[in-house]
């Protein structure tokens, strides 16, 4: 393989992996929040169990978060050394604004969550675990400054002499209409992505408890796990809603400002009006669209993503292509024809699965609201089942959805903007560095290997952690409650 | 001041935060099986805790001025971004894959209450801590030394070129000053045998850290250097390090940390105003990049320097509010019990209630 190639597999897996955590991060460490205000203000025992029980889930979590994060903020100067000359001006700008505004306030503040409990009063370390939950949100925001960038390049104009972008404005690059559609639809993903696996978790051990009926256990799942649920179902249906209601404003920008995208989600050969939607589509999408046959579909449905109505047209691959080429030349460096289609099999289906794979929440969701009505507690297998099966599905969505967006993308790292910045462009091609492959292939071995390694790591210890259940007891350790003065006490928290 | 100057000094100063911190943080890693040696293994696991523990809450905010520095390397200075990260590939990719298992390690150690898997974790931030430890050194030495970049300012040095005496030597001074650094930090976030085992490490080692740190730092200026103001960091340096053996051996360890600590801020001045106006010096001068044509913008560099002028003395503040919070020394008494789980689940016995168990036992 070439280093393209293996730059593009080894991005592709380490940036993959690291948003397998950041979803759930992004959207818990609000949730825990909510858990813990709700204790701080009621006082109730069962808000301080659940905050203690998904604090701890939220912890393991986070870590791989941290430590696949260091790799993905170097990665850029190793593979990418040729788009890292190209961009930094600009895409340099927001990852340093990440690192200093967000990744200081959330690993420091973390870090008096975690150990703080009997150090801080009790409001003080509440405000700890918000300052996390906003930093987190906060870091989403800069990194996707960065990446809706590379969508759509704003701010910016080409410097001939350097041969490289140079921003003109900071001040559109974070205002870029791009990131205000990606921003919204990553955080309400996430944060459907945490409620799930809340409600998820919480409705299996109600489901558990009630079945099982000793004394203490139906009271247990009533007073603890219901409200959890609820407490998750609410925030996926806000979630949900704001997925659906941000991805649609996305499907309309993308058509603007970049075309090709979304004639690849649909894998729509020629330009159709109106252009229906496909739910199924058999045939050879790997290298001919006009070799594929719609099996399922709804009507003029691809028309309304892409512009707001059912009927007007939306532009083929064939007719994008050759604007493309006419625009941008027919040639790569080395004489053969450039090829501005992204791989249709791809984006066609993980378009499909990102959205697909969103029913699963939508189920257990209405479910389980269902079954926990009016006080009420459940013994369902039916809903234990639907629980299991719907807590991988939105970080399967999740993935699916950048796989998309980046794959879509191609062959350029960073697209043209077609409303007249259109030099400020690069084919990923030309990304690369200029390193010998065995260096990419044994970093990607070796990223891979300790990876897979990690994620059995990752699984057993959040799965023993989530049979585990809400700790029998808790007290109130925070400093107000202790009556002696703190001199030989034990700490409350150690590693 | 030039921007492109101004940025440069705020790199080092990134830089020297990320080492000054994340230094001792090394330092502890590679003392944790040192320090902790009692027979017994709840006594010697309570005070493997204790090591860890000092640095617990503050490990991760302490790496973060490394991203913060790769960050603001890549916004001010594309062209050193990419030539320093691509060339520099395969050290690199060692220091991260070290620093990968390490914060797992950390992290995930008490999480589960078993010896196996405690050992392995030990031996994942020893390894982890080591590494990186030499490392850094080993590629800031070659920053100073000058490295073969060919016109476009690619790295064409190979690896093996990286592995030169000076380099060697230079990855054993941030070996030594790290442990050093460390040793007298647990001294001063302990009491108790763990306190009094760190002194005794913390002696000897001060007194060779003078010995490498001066000969590397006398070498550095007499052969590399490029400028002669250098001389002052390198008295600093030697100053520092001699005050920092005295402090050590009359037990000051609250002063003896703020020399070691000077003696980090001296070399990180040696090694990046002996490199200026370079900030990757070539063997063939005319390939170096300079402060100059590597440098972003003017307009990035002014955004990127209201950003840093803001926030930096916040992070400042708040990450010192941490150690203040922290501050209470470390005892294996105040060690609590392990509350990790099991690795595998109680089990949970799914039957209903029969008649036989209602009532009998609590539910859990
Ligand atoms: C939409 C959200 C998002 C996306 C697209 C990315 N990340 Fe991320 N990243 C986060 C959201 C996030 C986070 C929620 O802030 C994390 C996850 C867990 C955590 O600890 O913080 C994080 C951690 C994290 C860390 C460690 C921070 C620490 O030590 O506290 C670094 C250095 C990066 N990321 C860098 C990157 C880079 C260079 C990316 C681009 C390829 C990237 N992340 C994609
Ligand atoms: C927001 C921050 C991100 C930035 C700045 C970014 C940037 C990049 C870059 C530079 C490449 C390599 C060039 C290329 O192959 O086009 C790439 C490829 C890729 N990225 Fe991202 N990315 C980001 C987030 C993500 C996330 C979160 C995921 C997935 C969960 C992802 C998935 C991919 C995939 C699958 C590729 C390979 C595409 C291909 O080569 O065909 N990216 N991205
Ligand atoms: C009807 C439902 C949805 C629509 C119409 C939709 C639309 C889109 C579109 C058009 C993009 C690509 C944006 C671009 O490349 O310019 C995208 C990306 C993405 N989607 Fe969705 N989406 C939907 C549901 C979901 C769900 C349920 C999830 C996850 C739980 C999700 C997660 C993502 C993620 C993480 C990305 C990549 C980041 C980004 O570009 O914002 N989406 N979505």
């Amino acid at each position: 393989m070439s280093v393209l190639d293996l730059a593009r597999w080894q991005f592709a897996i380490t940036t993959v992996y690291h948003f397998i955590f950041v979803p759930l991060t992004i959207g818990l460490a609000p949730l825990v929040a909510i858990m813990q205000t709700a204790w701080v203000i009621t006082g109730k025992e069962r808000w301080l169990k659940l905050t203690k029980f998904f604090g701890k889930l939220f912890l393991i979590n986070f870590a791989l978060g941290v430590v696949t994060g260091i790799v993905q903020e170097f990665q850029f100067g190793m593979t990418w050394a040729s788009y890292s000359r190209f961009v930094g001006d600009v895409f340099g700008a927001p990852l340093a604004m990440e690192a200093l505004a967000a990744f200081f306030v959330e690993s420091t503040f973390l870090g008096l969550w975690i150990f703080g409990w009997d150090k801080l009063n009790k409001k003080l370390h509440l405000a700890m675990i918000w300052l996390v939950a906003i930093a987190v949100n906060l870091s989403a925001f800069f990194i996707l400054a960065a990446n809706s960038w590379m969508q759509h390049p704003v701010g910016v104009r080409y410097d001939a002499e350097t041969g490289r972008a140079e921003m003109t404005s900071i001040v559109k690059v974070l205002t870029n209409s791009t990131l205000w559609a990606a921003f919204p639809h990553t955080v309400t993903a996430a944060f459907l992505t945490a409620a799930t696996f809340v409600c998820a978790i919480a409705a299996w051990w109600m489901v558990r408890l009630v079945r099982r009926g000793r004394p203490g256990d139906v009271e247990l799942a009533r007073s603890t796990y219901r409200p959890a649920i609820r407490l998750g179902c609410l925030v996926m249906v806000i979630a949900g809603v704001g997925v659906f209601l941000t991805g649609d404003q996305q499907g309309k920008l993308m058509f603007e400002q970049q075309p090709m995208k979304m004639a690849s989600a649909e894998a729509l050969c020629h330009t159709e009006q109106p252009a229906d939607f496909s739910i199924l589509t058999i045939g050879n999408l790997q290298n001919n669209c006009e070799d594929t046959t719609r099996i399922l579909w709804i009507p003029g449905f691809t028309s309304f993503l892409a512009t707001g109505s059912f009927t007007k047209p939306v532009t083929g691959i064939t007719e994008v292509q050759q604007e493309y080429t006419e625009r941008y030349g027919d040639t790569n460096a080395d004489g053969t024809p450039v090829d501005y289609r992204p791989n249709l099999a791809l984006t066609y289906w993980s378009f499909r699965l990102m959205i697909g794979w969103a029913f699963f929440s939508i189920i257990l969701c209405a479910y389980a609201w269902w079954l926990t009505r009016k006080d009420k507690v459940s013994d369902s297998k039916w809903l234990s089942r639907a629980a299991l099966w719907a807590l991988p599905a939105p970080f399967l969505a999740c993935s699916f959805g950048w796989i998309f967006t980046e794959t879509g993308r191609q062959p350029w790292v960073v697209a043209p903007n077609p409303s007249g910045l259109d030099d400020v462009r690069m084919l990923t091609e030309r990304g690369v560095s200029d390193i010998a492959p065995g260096l990419v292939l044994t970093s990607m071995i070796a990223f891979t290997l300790v990876y897979g390694g990690l994620a059995v790591v990752w699984f057993r210890l959040m799965h023993r952690y989530a049979v585990e259940g809400v700790p029998d007891e808790v007290h109130d350790e925070s400093p107000e409650a202790q009556s002696d003065d703190d001199a030989d006490r034990p700490l409350s928290f150690a590693y | 001041m030039e921007l492109t100057t101004l940025w440069f000094v705020i790199i080092a100063v990134l830089w020297t935060g990320y080492l000054v911190l994340e230094g001792f943080d090394f330092g502890v890693g590679i003392l944790l099986p040192i320090l902790s040696r009692e027979r017994d293994p709840e006594i010697r696991d309570k005070e493997r805790r204790v090591v860890i523990n000092s640095i617990g809450p503050v490990w991760d905010g302490n790496e973060v001025w490394l991203l913060t520095a790769g960050g603001a390397t890549f916004a001010a200075f594309p062209e050193w971004y990419a030539t320093l990260f691509s060339g520099f590939y395969l050290p690199l990719l060692l220091i991260l894959l070290a620093l990968i298992v390490r914060g797992v390690c950390f992290e995930y150690r008490g999480k589960v209450s078993d010896p196996g898997w405690a050992r392995w974790c030990d031996r994942g931030i020893v390894f982890g801590s080591w590494l990186p430890s030499i490392l850094w050194g080993v590629a800031f030495a070659n920053l100073v030394r000058g490295v073969e970049l060919d016109q476009a300012h690619n790295y064409v040095g190979g690896f093996w070129a990286l592995l030169n005496p000076f380099a060697l030597l230079g990855g054993l001074v941030t070996l030594t000053v790290f442990v050093t650094h460390g040793a007298v930090f647990l001294a001063l976030k302990t009491r108790g045998t763990i306190h009094e085992r760190a002194l005794r490490v913390a002696r000897p080692m001060s007194v060779v850290t003078l010995v490498v740190a001066g000969a590397w730092a006398l070498w550095a200026q007499l052969s590399y250097s490029r400028n002669d103001w250098t001389w002052a960091a390198v008295a600093v340096a030697a100053l520092a390090l001699v005050a920092l053996v005295a402090t050590v051996w009359l037990d000051h360890e609250g002063w003896a940390f703020a020399f070691s600590a000077v003696a980090i801020i001296a070399a990180v001045a040696l090694i990046f105003g002996s490199m200026y106006p370079n900030v990757m010096p070539a063997h063939d001068a005319a390939n170096s990049l300079t402060v100059d044509n590597a440098s972003s913008t003017h307009y990035t560099l002014v955004i990127m320097t209201w950003v840093a002028v803001v926030l930096t003395p916040l992070v400042l503040l708040y990450q010192g509010w941490t150690y203040w919070v922290f501050r209470k020394r470390l005892t294996a008494e105040a060690i609590p019990d392990p509350i990790g789980l099991t690795l595998r689940a109680a089990a949970f016995d799914d039957a209903p209630a029969g008649p036989a168990a209602s009532g009998s036992t609590s539910p859990r």
